[in-house]
């Protein structure tokens, strides 16, 4: 009975995994992250990496307005230090209302500030974009995956990025946008429909032009600079915006299982002593 | 607290006398923590206490949430955002009031369950049982609205949908889903009073609890065998029962802390595996999300909802007679409704004399049928309501209505029910007594 009941339970659990995925027959490649997994952990010059990526090609068009620049220096994040962070901000300007009695100016941002927000209307805010996308339930939606590989979000950012291709031949060249294959939710030419109206090849086509190659930035530390890696480390720093306290979470995580088991076998030698001598009554009676 | 014959408080020193003939308040929590209990209760009889922490859970942490989130369509999914990233702890606060939702309904359904099996809700313990099915609904009500606070898509387009439902009841249905959101769409007014309502129903739903423990503390627990505690004196009524404390408080402890372990590993390394991203953006009404799927907790009854669609034929059937008033979309409601009312209304639909599934050889196998059934309805909510899914759900919410309305009232008829042993102590002996150790049907030498 109780076998049974947990198997619903468990069953319910993964059943939630349906509609995420659903929506497109896209294709979103399984990248490894470094914080991927109960023990994974931010990179943190991946995510400085990330953040120069963002702040020299993203920044133009895309906002990251629930991000305040102080976070920048936080650990368990790109862990910048003060001043550095402090310079950076400095970088942004903000529109302030206090100033000019009440009628407001621009002023350059202080730690406290947060990110602009989009500077384009059509370019969405990329604050939350890891969680919003790509389902949490795995890169492939393979629902209890999400607690080994991580919740997919991120797959999906680098797998957008690096699914720039060459738009099939059957859609037409005047067709709006950019055909990328990891992309669903985009325009989808009708000469590239099969009979019964399913895709002949994966994704749709985006708005937004390929925003990234090759050898477009260098970093500091040297690391590879090619679009598969630079893409990895912004899809590893918009992980951490919509993230910023994964580290402190898994802490408090893990902290919470070793202490709740503990408690779970103190208690279970207690209830185990507790009740003892009732069932060796009841065997004596028997 | 009557029924079970047990040693009730006496004040002794000056202090509990002065108290006690003032307010007693002491004896009432001795007699309450005293209570005996069947000494044959299985893991099953473990959910209650869950259900309790939970409760307590949701509340202290939603108290927490709330001092720092705003009730308006511009801040609310902001105010989230702050609380996720500015307030001290308030990501770990978020994420366990967020899990806490899908924890109580684990429990509350493993509770329901249990109940079902072991004829819990049987003769003397309908009101138990009824008010337990309020507490559910209020829950349900509770849970959703609670979803809408973040204001992300899937807040504001479930509203929609769920609210609309209340618009198919014919007449007045229209004027009924704008009296709910106090204006003709989602907005403001409806994010407000949804946010009043998730505040106040946590507090019905605990004064409900003490209606409900108060109830079944009269008629007693019920027990695996769903035999009857003896209250012929206090020496038998001793035999079955053992004081829920200590004894059933520590069992209880212990699998609380177990799925707690559990709970703490979901919070802490996938706080969102239960959740959908689409409300991590922020709620648009101009865009849609492609699939709108609520929480998986209400995914069976979603899955009832959708069953019923205009080509079947009892919806067309009830078109016909009810001259269109029935339509199909208010077919569903209906059903999804009365998938809840039955369930409510086991108590007198259940016709056998045996209470526990235990000794019901053919209920047992309904019985099975009706969890896998459960199952299979909430896979069938959370997909596209197209091809084979809606065949499979129309199937589920059948066989759902066929085991309270029709299997449920028949097998007490047909079924030749096995006989219960005479006493929990019976049971309890059987269980934990040699025979059972060592397996042999001989009768053990010793004493």
């Amino acid at each position: 009975m109780f076998r049974k009941l947990t198997l619903t339970a468990a069953t319910a659990l993964g059943l939630s995994t349906g509609a995420a995925f659903a929506a497109g027959d896209a294709h979103v490649e399984d990248f490894d992250f470094s914080f991927e997994g109960p023990f994974g952990a931010y990179d943190q010059n991946q995510l400085q990496r990330g953040l120069q990526v963002y702040t020299e090609v993203c920044s133009a068009c895309h906002g990251l307005k629930f991000v305040a620049f102080r976070t920048l220096a936080d650990e368990g994040g790109p862990h910048l230090p003060e001043e550095q962070m402090r310079a950076y901000a400095e970088f942004y300007e903000v529109f302030d209302e206090t100033l000019f009695d009440g009628e407001g100016d621009f002023r350059p941002a202080t730690p406290a500030d947060k990110f602009p927000e989009s500077a384009l209307a059509t370019a969405p805010d990329l604050s939350l974009m890891a969680k919003a996308r790509a389902g949490f339930h795995g890169p492939y939606g393979t629902g209890i995956s999400q607690f080994v590989n991580g919740m997919g979000g991120p797959e999906y950012i680098a797998s957008l990025l690096t699914g720039y291709e060459e738009a099939p031949s059957c859609a037409p060249d005047d067709f709006a946008g950019h055909y990328n294959t990891a992309f669903a939710a985009g325009g989808y030419p009708e000469e590239c429909l099969y009979e019964d109206g399913s895709h002949k090849y994966p994704g749709s086509w985006i708005a937004m032009a390929p925003p990234l190659y090759d050898g477009q930035l260098t970093f500091n530390d040297d690391h590879a600079n090619d679009l598969e890696h630079v893409s990895e480390d912004i899809a590893a720093f918009l992980m951490w915006t919509a993230e910023p306290k994964m580290m402190a979470r898994k802490q408090a995580g893990l902290t919470g299982v070793i202490f709740l088991t503990a408690l779970s076998v103190l208690l279970y030698l207690t209830n185990k002593r507790l009740w003892a001598p009732h069932k060796t009554a009841a065997k004596r009676k028997d | 607290m009557g029924g079970i014959p047990h040693d009730h408080y006496e004040p002794k020193s000056g202090i509990e006398k002065w108290v006690d003939s003032r307010l007693p308040v002491i004896g009432l929590l001795y007699d309450t923590l005293m209570i005996p209990t069947p000494k044959n209760l299985n893991w099953m009889w473990i959910w209650g206490i869950v259900l309790t922490f939970t409760l307590a859970l949701q509340i202290i942490t939603g108290i927490v949430l709330v001092m720092h989130y705003t009730p308006h369509v511009d801040m609310a999914f902001a105010s989230v955002e702050h609380i996720m990233r500015d307030v001290n702890g308030g990501h770990m606060i978020r994420y366990f009031h967020m899990n806490g939702a899908s924890l109580f309904f684990v429990a509350v359904y493993a509770h329901m369950f249990r109940g079902l099996y072991y004829g819990s809700y049987k003769a003397p313990r309908e009101i138990t049982w009824i008010i337990g099915m309020l507490i559910f609904l209020l829950m349900m009500g509770t849970a959703f609205m609670g979803y809408v606070l973040p204001w992300g898509q899937m807040s504001f387009h479930g509203t929609a949908v769920i609210t609309g439902l209340f618009g198919a009841i014919p007449f007045i249905g229209e004027a009924l889903q704008t009296w709910l959101l106090g204006a003709s769409a989602v907005g403001q007014p409806a994010l407000n009073r949804f946010f009043s309502l998730h505040y106040l129903l946590p507090f019905v739903i605990a004064g409900l609890v003490i209606v409900h423990i108060w109830a079944f503390h009269t008629t007693g627990n019920n027990n695996p065998t769903g035999v009857e505690v003896r209250r012929t004196s206090k020496a038998d009524a001793e035999k079955d029962t053992l004081p829920f404390w200590p004894y059933f408080v520590i069992k209880d402890l212990f699998a609380l802390a177990v799925i707690l372990a559990v709970f703490m590993a979901v919070v802490g390394f996938m706080p969102n595996y239960l959740g959908h991203p689409d409300n991590y953006v922020e709620a648009n009404a101009l865009v849609t999300p492609s699939h709108i799927v609520p929480e998986w907790y209400f995914l069976p009854f979603y899955a009832i909802l959708r069953a019923f669609d205009n080509t079947v034929w009892v919806v067309i059937f009830a078109e016909w007679i009810s001259f269109g008033i029935i339509d199909a979309k208010f077919f569903g409601v209906l059903a999804m409704f009365g998938a809840i009312a039955v369930m409510a209304l086991v108590p007198w639909l259940d016709t056998s004399s045996v209470r526990s599934g235990r000794y019901r050889p053919m209920f047992k196998w309904w019985f099975a049928v009706l969890v896998v059934d459960f199952v299979v309805l909430m896979w069938a909510g959370a997909m596209p309501a197209e091809g084979i899914y809606p065949i499979i759900a129309l199937i589920g919410a059948t066989y759902w209505f066929a085991y309270f309305l029709v299997i449920l009232p028949l097998l007490g008829v047909i079924e030749k029910p096995m006989t219960p042993p005479a006493t929990i102590e019976d049971d309890f002996n059987a269980h934990y007594g040699s025979k059972a150790a060592s397996g042999e049907t001989v009768a053990s030498p010793a004493e």
